[in-house]
């Protein structure tokens, strides 16, 4: 445990002494504002509208910026994940410091779980700048509080489950660019693979759809836990750590 | 402290280590010698649990590494070839982490961390990047980290390949420095690393060892086929060189130049046949005038490249044999 804290320490230190977790964000504020911009202004004249025609609809904060704005921020993860995880291991692999890891008295898993949790909690501090703009919404309106931290469980879940796939992508390069690559394609194949089951009935496309993130996120963004959806992301995240294991292990046969 | 049976590591097609064995006591210097691609630095990833061999055992401090790894590496400080270090970190904050890892427990750390700085020498720049640090520098805060848990095991992949002739000295004081507290293999490929700080030669050649004896033993060893150093004047160099073969118990005769008449002679006896007062008499009976007679030391070099290059001999009598 102690180790695991040792490991996730410096792998922060490093995100924050390089310029790459200050650019993330950054990047991520502005993205993530210009979609809450959006969603607010969209909001706002919806309601305009709807007073002028004298009609009163119930505009539901939750419902009509908070959702999409969660939704959009899984789609966003998708794209940051990989420049967060992408230097993990194939750094180390790089500079040769994987030797020092690997030959000091500490187990693979701890080494894992140590970059695990520290590309984890970039991400949400990532999120955490989103907050500060949700911050508008309570101070200006009466949004419901719980469904929305039930999506952001749903996001933090899902950059679990993306930053294992993408700390395993990482073991096998000393190339961060291609792990980041390599890792892009993995989410945004994970995305994408929703769609066939719009149109597609056969028990391949089904299964396919069930492999999609975006489809186990969206019951997270209404406020919905569904255990099947938690266990989806639950493997994803045992699933990639285990192949990060396996394959750290085969490093050292073939090394 | 170190002992190793049989191992072997195969990768897809070569082998890279084939079936070595040797012990290694506490407190000794064991210098591991061989060319580049001799297999020193993957025994070194065997004995430090980086990797695990094919085939054999090797053990540490007891503990075998492929059933106690985490036993074994807490009794060893390990240097690889090029030292693995952060650049982004500061110095101390480098050995901080490294002590971390090391289980050394927090309250001794900072205490831990300004001893080793100082006696490696970096006390100066512990506040420094490591990435604005000099070649030397970097080697030292290399070694720092290998010494930070004060292992019983010390080992050090060519400590002093890169550095310039003045911090190769200070890094070979300081591995000398190391030796009482420290049992410490290091390998190189400079012969004159191995004279000056280790006890103990380890030849390795294509995988193999080829010797492995203290550096007084194994430059003796090869010393009993003496070589001595003849210089006669008083006839033609030819002649003199005919002369010299003739006596019994000479393998080679070398011509070494001459000058002013005075021609230099480095004549090779058979192993085990001192043959200097036969060529005295065989000069003194020509009617030469025999100016200097002495026995030349190899150094370890020549008795490194002697075993080297005798391995290759008999590779390839044997391949000839087979054909």
């Amino acid at each position: 445990m102690k180790n695991i804290w040792t490991i996730c320490r410096k792998e922060l230190k490093s995100y924050f002494a390089s310029p790459i977790a200050w650019l993330l964000l950054a990047m991520f504020a502005t993205i993530f504002g210009f979609f809450f911009w959006n969603a607010v202004g969209y909001f706002v004249s919806v309601s305009m509208q709807s007073t002028m025609f004298g009609r009163s609809f119930p505009m539901d904060v939750n419902e009509m910026i908070i959702r999409p704005l969660l939704m959009n921020t899984s789609v966003i993860g998708l794209f940051l994940i990989p420049l967060i995880s992408m230097r993990l291991f194939a750094e180390e692999k790089r500079q040769g410091t994987i030797e020092l890891l690997m030959t000091s008295p500490v187990r693979d898993m701890e080494v894992i779980l140590g970059k695990w949790l520290a590309a984890l909690i970039l991400y949400a501090c990532l999120l955490g700048i989103s907050l500060l703009d949700m911050a508008f919404l309570f101070a200006y309106g009466r949004p419901d509080w719980r469904p929305m931290l039930v999506g952001y469980a749903g996001l933090i879940l899902q950059a679990g489950g993306l930053l294992a796939i993408g700390t395993f992508i990482s073991t096998t390069t000393r190339n961060q660019i291609i792990a980041g690559a390599v890792t892009f394609g993995a989410c945004l194949l994970l995305w994408v693979f929703e769609w066939v089951a719009g149109y597609e009935t056969a028990t391949w496309a089904t299964v396919m759809g069930y492999m999609s993130v975006v489809r186990h996120f969206e019951p997270f963004s209404k406020g919905v836990i569904d255990s099947k959806d938690a266990v989806y992301f639950l493997s994803l995240i045992f699933l990639g750590l285990f192949l990060t294991s396996r394959s750290l292990e085969s490093l050292r046969w073939r090394a | 402290m170190i002992k190793v049976e049989n191992l072997t590591k195969r990768y897809d097609r070569n082998i890279a280590v084939n079936d070595i064995s040797f012990e290694v006591s506490k407190g000794q210097i064991v210098g591991f010698l061989g060319p580049n691609g001799a297999g020193k630095t993957t025994t070194m990833r065997i004995l430090t649990c980086f990797m695990p061999p094919t085939s054999g055992r090797a053990s540490v401090a007891g503990f075998d590494v492929l059933e106690q790894p985490l036993e074994v590496k807490k009794r060893i400080g390990y240097l690889p070839e090029s030292p693995p270090l952060y650049p982004e970190m500061e110095v101390h904050e480098y050995l901080a982490f490294v002590g971390r890892l090391k289980g050394i427990p927090s309250a001794d750390l900072p205490r831990r961390v300004a001893e080793v700085s100082e006696r490696c020498a970096i006390s100066d720049v512990s506040k420094k990047l490591i990435s604005k640090l000099s070649k030397g520098y970097r080697q030292r805060v290399g070694l720092a980290q290998a010494i930070l848990h004060n292992p019983d095991v010390l080992i050090l992949d060519e400590p002093t390949a890169g550095l310039d002739p003045k911090q190769i000295h200070e890094t070979r004081q300081l591995i000398r420095s190391l030796a009482g507290e420290h049992t410490i293999i290091l390998s190189t490929h400079i012969l004159p690393e191995v004279e000056q700080t280790c006890d103990h030669v380890i030849i390795i050649s294509k995988g193999r060892i080829v010797a492995q004896d203290t550096v007084e033993n194994l430059t003796s060893r090869l010393r009993g086929q003496e070589a001595v150093l003849v210089e006669v004047a008083g006839a033609g160099a030819g002649e003199i060189r005919g002369a010299l073969s003739a006596v019994p118990g000479v393998a080679r005769v070398q011509e070494k130049g001459s000058r002013n008449g005075l021609h230099a002679f480095e004549v090779e006896s058979e192993p085990g046949r001192n043959v200097r007062a036969e060529l005295a008499r065989k000069v003194v009976e020509s009617g030469w005038a025999l100016h200097e007679l002495r026995p030349v030391a190899m150094s370890l070099e020549e008795v490194f490249l002697e075993l080297t290059a005798s391995e290759k001999a008999e590779a390839a009598a044997a391949k000839g044999g087979r054909q």
